[in-house]
């Protein structure tokens, strides 16, 4: 009988440390839930309290410099080849130059764009690419409001002190496989889609190319519509990847009963869709232009330049930083200047 | 002395060792020697074997095991051999049926070639497990309840993986083998057309199926809170009420002004388990083929109800307003 005890008291002991093993993967509970649409319609926003106060704390925005005048000789006027900003005064000029600093290069400082010989020079690629980055703030400021509003972005909403924003993407060349296996572009464990089993690079077909996103059958009954659930895998797991960046789920823009409808989605969803066309412009027009001028280093293993994606904004947001509006104290990002102001009036776009 | 408790079997059902009754067909590959496991006598009886396989047995488990070995091969060779991304990947990789591009036609091996094949060769077994199931039944002189059963499940597994994609005309409909991969699949499944919980027999497939595991458990209940009055005899009582049986069904008749009866329990779970796989073939069959989104179908026939908007803008999609794409 004393064997017998103890043999089951061990058995317990193990039970007990393997329940308490498995449970050590949840998230501590309470959750909040908040409803975000009618009721019954399990249109709920799930928020772990604890881990919401701990993100929020990571996404506090640094202090904006003191504002400074406006007055006096602009930029243009004192210093040499100021192509985008040209129009600001000498103080407002520095303190944007001094704000980016921060903001990007912090450790580097000044030299990690500028030849401290002279300031004016363009031999760093990282001066030409700033100069891109600016334009492209610039524009998503001014013509993306579709998406990001009035709070618009700044350099910091991607670069949070990092030259390189931290969630950034390249084509996936995929896992090694056997030469004479056709890749499946799926079923391999990718952070970039949640660890979903789902294709691992939804980005370039559909965030870089604008391949068809929409699946869903537009008619009750088969009126010649040929998407293919292989097809569905794909954009599945260009949701998995909104999901993961923004911290939300599937509700966050949709009703879950009918995924395809607008009228029953939240108003999110519009968002998102303009999100979608800004980062493909992103890509294609402002990374794409700074192709030849990146180093290896700032390019994926296929040679093409480390792109946008939802995340390197949100980073885990449903609104990066939480929503905090940094270009109030730098309306010179908040629309097109100097040379990049002259190309879109030109262009027409 | 060891007393009889029914919720958890504590006495070993453990007879002297049993070799079966001479059948038709003999002896042929009977195998198992005298054994007897302490743990599965904790679940049922102690006797281990001994099995008998026959020649639909022995194919079947070939032919299953070529299928096993060429989606194993097809997973190891998609993490170029590398024996420790095998494993650790294992859950996510799978072997995919063809592109869409192939329709039905004979595409190459690496390009989904193998998953024909491996389905195949996993189709031969299960059928040859089926024959196995109705010829083994049938030397025993029981009915076919059990082989029909299998056929049901056998049923939804040929709808997913054959017939639907001959009917959609395209290897890629079906499903692929992998363990997350085939559950993403489910999904995207149920995306595509436009949510497959609109679907009126994959209702009744869940009805079925909650229902099954409501019946097993009532009916598993009932039973060991009876058994103290001899209710573990459930055939006996069948055909000889006995107090178990009267006891049972007053409760019933108490709690829900209805009861089973000790045979009819048994073909209520039959039916239910067996209309479980039997709708939700229907229903995958149906997808695609007939309806193009559930969904849009539930609105058309008032099976889904409208709700209110509660955004103060209507939401509508911003490509039909004209936004540029």
């Amino acid at each position: 009988m004393i064997n017998d005890d103890n043999r089951r008291f061990r058995s317990l002991t193990v039970a007990l440390l393997l329940l308490g093993l498995i449970l050590a993967g949840c998230e501590h509970p309470p959750v909040d839930t908040v409803q975000r649409g009618y009721r019954g319609l399990g249109m709920e926003a799930v928020v772990n309290p604890r881990i919401l106060a701990d993100k929020v704390a990571a996404n506090i925005p640094p202090d904006p410099l003191p504002a400074v005048s406006s007055a006096g000789p602009k930029a243009a006027e004192v210093y040499q080849n100021v192509q985008i900003l040209g129009d600001l005064s000498v103080a407002e000029f520095t303190r944007l130059m001094a704000s980016i600093t921060a903001w990007v290069s912090p450790e580097q400082g000044c030299a990690y764009c500028h030849d401290q010989a002279n300031f004016a020079d363009d031999s760093l690629y990282t001066k030409r690419v700033a100069r891109v980055m600016i334009a492209m703030t610039q524009r998503t400021n001014e013509d993306w409001q579709a998406h990001v509003g009035d709070t618009g972005v700044t350099c910091y909403t991607c670069h949070r002190g990092l030259p390189v924003p931290a969630e950034v993407w390249a084509t996936d060349p995929g896992p090694r496989h056997v030469k004479g296996l056709a890749p499946a572009q799926q079923n391999i464990a990718s952070a970039a889609v949640a660890y979903a089993s789902l294709p691992y690079d939804p980005l370039t077909p559909l965030l870089y190319d604008d391949n068809e996103i929409r699946v869903i059958s537009e008619s009750a009954l088969p009126q010649g519509s040929r998407k293919s659930i292989k097809q569905t895998e794909w954009t599945y797991s260009l949701m998995m990847h909104f999901s993961d960046s923004l911290g939300v789920g599937c509700t966050h823009c949709h009703n879950s009963r009918s995924f395809f409808a607008w009228d029953q989605s939240p108003p999110e969803r519009t968002k998102a869709w303009h999100a979608i066309r800004q980062v493909r412009e992103i890509n294609k027009v402002f990374i794409d232009s700074t192709a030849d001028i990146l180093p290896a280093s700032r390019k994926g293993p296929l040679g093409d330049p480390l792109k946008v994606s939802c995340k390197t904004c949100h980073q885990g947001a449903y609104r990066p930083l939480y929503g905090a509006n940094m270009l109030k104290d730098y309306p010179s990002l908040a629309k097109l200047s100097g040379k990049a102001r002259a190309a879109k009036d030109a262009g027409g776009n | 002395m060891a007393e009889y408790q029914n919720i958890f079997t504590r006495v070993q059902v453990r007879a002297p060792f049993e070799p079966g009754v001479p059948v038709s067909g003999g002896r042929f590959f009977r195998v198992g020697r005298e054994r007897f496991s302490y743990w599965a006598g904790k679940l049922g009886d102690a006797q281990i074997g001994p099995i008998h396989l026959g020649a639909t047995g022995v194919f079947s488990l070939v032919f299953g095991l070529v299928a096993f070995e060429i989606i194993g091969l097809n997973m190891w060779a998609s993490v170029n051999w590398d024996p420790v991304e095998f494993v650790r990947q294992l859950p996510w990789l799978a072997l995919e049926p063809p592109p869409p591009e192939y329709g039905l036609s004979i595409p190459p091996l690496h390009d989904g070639g193998w998953w024909l094949i491996a389905g195949f060769f996993l189709t031969a077994s299960i059928l040859l497990w089926w024959l196995r199931t109705y010829f083994r039944a049938r030397a025993l002189g029981m009915g076919s309840h059990l082989a029909w059963a299998f056929a049901a499940a056998i049923w939804l597994y040929l709808v997913l993986g054959f017939i639907r994609p001959l009917l959609m005309g395209s290897w890629s409909e079906a499903v692929p083998f992998g363990i997350f991969p085939h559950l993403d699949w489910t999904a995207a499944f149920s995306i595509r057309y436009g949510n497959l919980f609109y679907n009126p027999f994959h209702m009744l497939s869940i009805a079925f199926l909650y229902g099954s595991t409501l019946l097993f458990a009532m009916h598993g209940a009932t039973i060991l809170a009876v058994s103290r009055f001899g209710g573990d005899r459930e055939v006996d009582q069948i055909t000889d009420r006995g107090t178990a049986s009267e006891r049972a069904a007053l409760f019933w008749r108490w709690t829900m002004g209805f009861n089973a009866t000790m045979e009819s329990i048994h073909r209520w779970a039959w039916w239910f388990a067996v209309l479980t796989v039997i709708t939700g073939g229907i229903g995958i069959l149906l997808t695609g083929t007939v309806v193009d989104n559930w969904y849009l179908w539930a609105v058309k026939h008032g099976v889904a109800p409208a709700y209110p908007d509660i955004n103060p803008m209507p939401v509508t999609d911003p490509l039909a307003a004209g936004a540029a794409q």
